[in-house]
């Protein structure tokens, strides 16, 4: 037996850990929200393109980067795993076919890339487009009915706060995924994008505020919450990002309303984790502390990602510094 | 509507098997192209060029379609066997959340930089690149193997009731991580992937020497199909005997910590000494066929052999007969054939090996149409052997899903009703046949397609300082 009782006696660090995690599990899923969402916005936005070019550039904008955005999914299940095991299960179980919903629909979005560019025949092209499309808006659409079922401790797939948070969801990833085009591609696409840009901010707005009335009706304990000083203040950060987010469109400052949209997106992980506090599964009433693993495995798990989040970040910096800029007409997916 | 316990394990299984494939490609071919991306800087060379163009396509669809098929992997703990989760996820959670930060991250990001990067990085980086994919490649399968080691060998932890439930707690991380059959399972597995590669490759690339050395079909690139021929005979000299060698120790390993599962792959009901190694063994009755060792069967065996593999040398020792443990017995017939088969191809391979080294050797490599031949007919036997060896190492640990701790039947999720997990096996056998063929169309496409010819070399632009041939004995640093 190895000696390692000092990672049993308490708390690395002297923080709040079960504390700590939950938030750490929220600024994962903000994380994956925001990466992966502004490829599921660019892959709406293709729907919207006819031109084989216009379509060709979106594919090979978000090529080198979706496959790490998307292991932020992993990385949040497997964190829910290691530290909250019990909801996880609980959870994945209980929204059993909502979830192989979500996985039908990454698969689409991860395949349907690969095999469009697979062939030259419009049929074929076609075909994979739709699925490249159906991917990219089920993902996030079921992704945020999940999300809203966790909020409400429902244990049936459709409900109105869940639903709700999906079209959210949905628009929220548009209008990142409109400002990361608009940082990847030349000319040519801008006013369309900008039209899109505006809407898609308009209707986060109007899915945020219903879904949030959604949620205060049917769950009434979720009113203190959703009046505390915290999300009031969040809905007017939201305010004013969107605010920002219109005219820096505008001004061409892509890269800065992508930043906003960054903004939003975990402005609204944050809302969700205040809504659960101090639960962190409401259906079964589990508290943070009741649901954390044991010292021990949890000490390991914040000295684990201690060293390997400062890593990751790195490794991001690097790839998209190597693909910083607008996709030059010789890159293809 | 099938039973949830049947339909989830069905449905686990189905997913593993064809999920399994896609690592075993992205494993494999890694220090491959980890070679030919050295050799390419290094050389400059439109061979290595080529050898790492053509296969980073292999490599990148199958990085993809594993990607899919393994977030399925990590939600099935939850969706199918939540109870499972709950009780275990404090010591098997962690494994899964650090593959993902440590391992995946790694191999997913600079993935990026390595199939789109070439003309946009320094040579320095894209090397890096080509490295950092591999290690994280390898580090995944670390931590899926330490996850799946610790439930066929558990340590390191204790049994706590919580709550009326029973729950698995940690309490020696280094005992459960470092259990004992992660060193075997880990050696095995790795050395499999690259095995297997090898075998697709040497397949591939004698389909196209033998058509044009021995059929007369003019083929402009057959120069990278004889080097690739030659680079994977090189790694399956190396690969197969070893998988042999450590092969055995992992047998006689799993003989000691989980007798039930060596008395499976044996067939051994009573407890026995002298125990032959039965090679063939055919039921008279086909009402026998569940179980390769029932009474009135004709068996073909060599004396002692199964006591001396479980022992390591000792031919008269005793093994322990499935009747004596108190748990059911695996589905004995399934562990029993897929170990032979396992076995079996392991030797095929060293043949084929040792068989195109001599050749070679003599210089006859690239005419012996026969060698061709039993290469072509054995480029997906490797993957086929991987799938074996895992239906021996899952099958064979039935009923425990951990060792001795928890029953399969236990794990799996306490709401989840006969209609649900029917349903979605019968569409993740629908979905995952699709991907199959769709993977299969895709690779087959890129194999006719070839590697780039010299337009498309000529069209890339990258930097001329870059690309020049260094001369002979001078290196070029960048």
């Amino acid at each position: 037996m190895t000696d390692l009782g000092w990672l049993d006696a308490g708390p690395i660090f002297g923080l709040p850990l079960p504390e700590l995690w939950f938030g750490l599990l929220f600024v994962m899923l903000g994380t994956f929200l925001f990466l992966d969402g502004f490829d599921f916005g660019a892959g709406a936005v293709f729907a919207t393109r006819d031109s084989e070019a216009d379509r060709e550039t979106i594919l090979a904008a978000i090529g080198p980067f979706w496959d790490g955005n998307e292991v932020w999914l992993v990385v949040f299940g497997g964190a829910l795993f290691a530290a909250f095991p019990s909801v996880y299960a609980g959870l994945f179980s209980r929204h059993y076919l909502l979830l192989f919903g979500v996985l039908g629909a990454l698969i689409l979005r991860g395949l349907a890339p690969e095999m469009y560019e697979q062939r030259d025949d419009e049929t074929w092209q076609r075909w994979w487009g739709r699925a490249f499309v159906a991917g990219s808006v089920g993902a996030p659409l079921l992704l945020g009915v999940f999300v809203g079922n966790w909020l409400l401790g429902a244990t049936t797939a459709l409900t109105l706060g869940g639903a709700l948070t999906g079209l959210t969801v949905v628009a929220l990833t548009v209008v990142s995924g409109v400002a990361f085009l608009q940082v990847k591609t030349r000319a040519g696409m801008d006013a369309d994008l900008q039209r899109y840009g505006e809407g898609a901010i308009a209707a986060y707005l109007v899915a945020v505020v219903l879904t949030l009335v959604a949620l205060g009706l049917t769950r009434p304990g979720l009113v203190p919450t959703l009046t505390s000083p915290a999300v009031l203040g969040l809905v007017v950060l939201t305010l004013v990002l969107a605010g920002g987010y219109v005219v820096l469109l505008r001004q061409g400052r892509d890269v800065a309303a992508l930043a906003a949209s960054a903004g939003l997106t975990y402005g609204l992980a944050t809302v969700v984790a205040l809504l659960l506090y101090p639960t962190v599964d409401p259906a079964s009433g589990t508290s943070v502390g009741e649901a954390i693993v044991s010292t021990l495995p949890l000490n390991l798990m914040s000295l684990g990602a201690a060293i390997l989040l400062p890593l990751v970040a790195t490794y991001f910096v690097v790839l998209y510094t190597a693909f910083s800029g607008p996709i030059e007409p010789s890159e293809g997916y | 509507m099938l039973d949830p316990v049947i339909a989830s394990r069905l449905q686990f299984a189905v997913t593993t098997i064809v999920h399994i494939i896609f690592p075993v490609m992205s494993m494999g071919l890694a220090p491959f192209l980890v070679y030919f991306t050295w050799k390419d800087i290094r050389t400059g060379k439109p061979i290595y060029e080529r050898l790492r163009r053509f296969w980073t396509k292999i490599f990148a669809i199958s990085f993809v379609v594993g990607t899919v098929t393994g977030i399925v992997l990590e939600f099935e703990f939850g969706t199918n066997f939540a109870a499972f989760s709950t009780a275990a996820g404090e010591l098997f959670g962690g494994p899964l959340a650090v593959e993902g930060m440590m391992a995946f991250m790694l191999e997913a990001t600079f993935l990026g930089i390595f199939v789109f990067g070439r003309d946009r990085v320094s040579n320095a980086l894209y090397f890096v690149s080509s490295v950092a994919v591999a290690v994280g490649t390898w580090l995944s399968a670390v931590w899926i193997l330490i996850a799946n080691s610790w439930m066929q060998t558990p340590r390191g932890f204790e049994v706590v009731n919580e709550g009326g439930q029973a729950v698995v707690h940690l309490t020696d991380p280094i005992a459960a991580y470092l259990n004992p059959r992660f060193g075997y399972m880990y050696v095995h597995m790795q050395n499999a992937a690259v095995e297997s590669v090898a075998l697709f490759m040497a397949g591939i690339a004698a389909y196209y020497v033998f058509r044009h050395h021995v059929w007369g079909y003019q083929n402009e690139q057959v120069d990278f199909w004889e080097t690739t021929l030659k680079i994977a005979l090189v790694a399956l000299l190396i690969t197969a005997p070893l998988q042999v060698l450590h092969g055995d120790m992992y047998g006689r390993h799993v003989a000691e910590t989980q007798p039930q599962k060596f008395a499976a792959m044996e067939a051994v009901w009573e407890t026995e000494s002298y125990v032959p190694e039965y090679l063939i063994a055919v039921p008279t009755d086909l009402a026998d066929i569940t179980d390769p060792r029932a009474k009135d069967l004709f068996g073909l065996g060599i004396p002692g052999g199964a006591s001396w593999l479980a022992s390591g040398g000792d031919p008269s020792a005793e093994i322990q007969g499935l009747d004596s443990f108190d748990a059911e017995a695996p589905p004995v017939a399934i562990v029993f054939w897929a170990f032979r088969a396992m076995v079996g191809l392991g030797f095929w391979f060293i043949l084929l090996a040792f068989w195109g080294g001599y050749r070679w050797w003599k210089g006859q490599l690239l005419e012996d149409d026969l060698l061709h031949k039993a290469l072509m007919g054995s480029t997906l036997l490797g993957i086929v052997a991987v799938e074996v060896g895992w239906i021996v190492t899952e099958v064979g640990r039935q009923p425990w899903v951990i060792q001795d701790v928890m029953k399969t039947s236990a794990g799996v999720s306490p709401g989840l009703t006969g209609a649900e997990a029917t349903l979605t096996l019968v569409g993740f056998v629908v979905v995952y046949a699709l991907l199959l063929a769709l993977y299969g169309y895709v690779v087959v496409r890129i194999i006719r397609n070839g590697p780039p010819g010299d337009e498309e070399l000529d069209s890339v632009e990258v930097p001329d300082e870059n690309r020049e041939v260094p001369p002979a004995g001078v290196t070029n640093d960048d």
